[in-house]
């Protein structure tokens, strides 16, 4: 369980989070949502450790991350599993290289386990037999899925996903959405994602936060979304023709 | 100024932190090492040649009188060959192309999330992407310095094989003719330290790269730039010290 508390984060004079209060339980698709700017990279990056909080705390499992040093944070950061949003693989590595990368730092694994690692990650992914492809040769969604199994090599505890949808078809789209819900049922992960694709809102979210202006607006399930009299949510998640059309036929 | 100073000062302070894994941080020691190393090895052949060649002709254009012994130009081929050319201009060529190499690197990683998914694993990124650079730097340059004296000086040989003013004899004589050790040492010194500068000056303006493809550019610029200018200034400080 990762607890967020009171967090604030100021860049000079401009404050991006304004007291936000979340909390994130094992086992379901937490979804940060919210127009562009509205602060859900800055507070998925202060529960990550990526920025410092202005001031408030981000727990994990009722251990303070926040008040941590380096060295501290090391074994929490074992336990965490992240998906960037344009994969952020190493360029230098191949698609085998990049997954077992946390194992040969933090692991004793010998190479044949390493490599039975990796397949078995890939495997998850659907992308058997790519380990010596390099991320340059890899399509968008590959990479997505690339990025995916090396986040679940450790086998995390939490796993964090910036933006899954951005750049893909809508196909590839709910393949990834798929995937990672399925593995969070699988490994009961915490899963923390950012988002602003109203299909995986819909689709899988089970545990939904909409941020605007850098404040925690409304909280909630994907089956109360489309109920909801909040006149700033409704304007975000019914912006399209289509999803007014949708709302109407509920 | 102090700022980015006293950020500099952090980041190697990070870089050398205790590694995770030694045999990791190893392996990109010895990838770096191949990569500085071999990868200019060509760049400094040619320019040692020209240089050293270059040298002698001044020399003997400089020099030469019915009152000067002809060994002169093997001499003071010698004492600035291993004095400055080689371990200067040699430093001033690997800056720009190990340096900006750095520092593209680098910063690509930063604009593309490589660096926070390395932090976000757990590992010190400064430690694991610098501390190899530097090690590997401040070990192949030297090397390399090395190898560009050897192939200056034997530019000055084939120069003196290619003019008919100084007898190649002479200029062999010339190399030999009161030799001080001293410079060897100094040598050695400035190429440690050019070395170091050229990898964590780079690094240090890789690593704090922020913004996209242009930025990165930027950043290699002013890696390369910079420490250019730390070279010279290091020279000049090495220098009045040991000499």
């Amino acid at each position: 369980m990762i607890e967020v508390k009171d967090i604030y984060k100021t860049f000079g004079e401009n404050e991006v989070l304004k007291d936000i209060n979340a909390v994130f339980k094992p086992g379901k698709n937490n979804l940060i949502i919210g127009s562009s700017g509205s602060g859900k990279t800055t507070l998925l990056k202060c529960i990550v450790g990526l920025h410092e909080p202005t001031r408030g705390d981000v727990l994990y499992d009722d251990v303070n991350f926040t008040d941590m040093h380096f060295e501290g944070r090391v074994p929490i950061r074992k336990q965490i599993g992240m998906l960037f949003q344009n994969s952020a693989l190493f360029d230098s590595m191949t698609v085998e290289q990049n997954i077992i990368f946390p194992l040969n730092l933090f692991t004793d694994m010998s190479k044949s386990e390493k490599h039975d690692r990796a397949n078995f990650c890939l495997k998850r992914v659907n992308l058997e037999g790519k380990n010596m492809l390099f991320p340059s040769e890899l399509s968008g969604g590959m990479k997505k899925r690339v990025g995916i199994a090396r986040a679940i090599s450790m086998q995390p505890k939490y796993l964090f996903v910036d933006e899954p949808n951005s750049g893909l078809d809508p196909k590839t789209s709910i393949l990834i959405d798929e995937l990672i819900s399925e593995l969070t049922e699988e490994y009961q992960t915490t899963t923390v994602i950012v988002t602003h694709d109203m299909n995986s809102v819909m689709g899988i979210g089970d545990h939904i936060i909409f941020l605007h202006d850098g404040q925690k607006w409304w909280e909630g399930s994907n089956h109360e979304i489309a109920h909801t009299n909040n006149k700033e949510l409704n304007s975000f998640v019914f912006a399209s023709k289509f999803m007014k059309a949708a709302r109407e036929k509920l | 100024m102090f700022h980015s100073l006293g950020r500099y000062l952090l980041l190697l302070r990070l870089s050398f932190r205790k590694p995770e894994k030694f045999s990791v941080y190893w392996a990109e020691i010895m990838r770096e090492m191949v990569s500085q190393g071999i990868g200019s090895l060509g760049i400094i052949c040619i320019i040692s040649i020209f240089i050293g060649a270059v040298a002698a002709v001044q020399v003997a254009f400089q020099l030469l009188s019915p009152l000067i012994p002809k060994t002169v130009v093997g001499s003071i081929s010698r004492d600035s060959t291993i004095l400055e050319f080689s371990p200067t201009i040699s430093s001033l060529v690997l800056t720009g192309r190990i340096g900006s190499s750095i520092a593209s690197q680098i910063g690509t990683m930063r604009v593309t999330e490589q660096i926070d998914a390395l932090e976000i694993m757990g590992v010190n990124a400064p430690g694991y992407l610098i501390s190899p650079k530097i090690i590997a730097g401040v070990t192949m340059v030297p090397l390399l310095v090395i190898v560009s004296v050897i192939l200056g000086l034997t530019g000055g040989y084939l120069a003196c094989l290619a003019s008919r003013d100084i007898a190649p004899t002479d200029y062999i004589t010339g190399l030999q003719d009161s030799f001080n050790s001293v410079i060897v040492t100094v040598c050695a010194v400035k190429s440690v330290v050019f070395g170091f500068i050229i990898t964590s000056v780079c690094s240090y303006f890789g690593f704090y790269t922020s913004g996209g493809a242009l930025e990165v550019g930027q950043s290699a610029t002013k890696g390369v730039v910079y420490s250019c200018i730390w070279i010279l200034f290091a020279d000049l400080v090495i220098s009045s010290l040991l000499l």
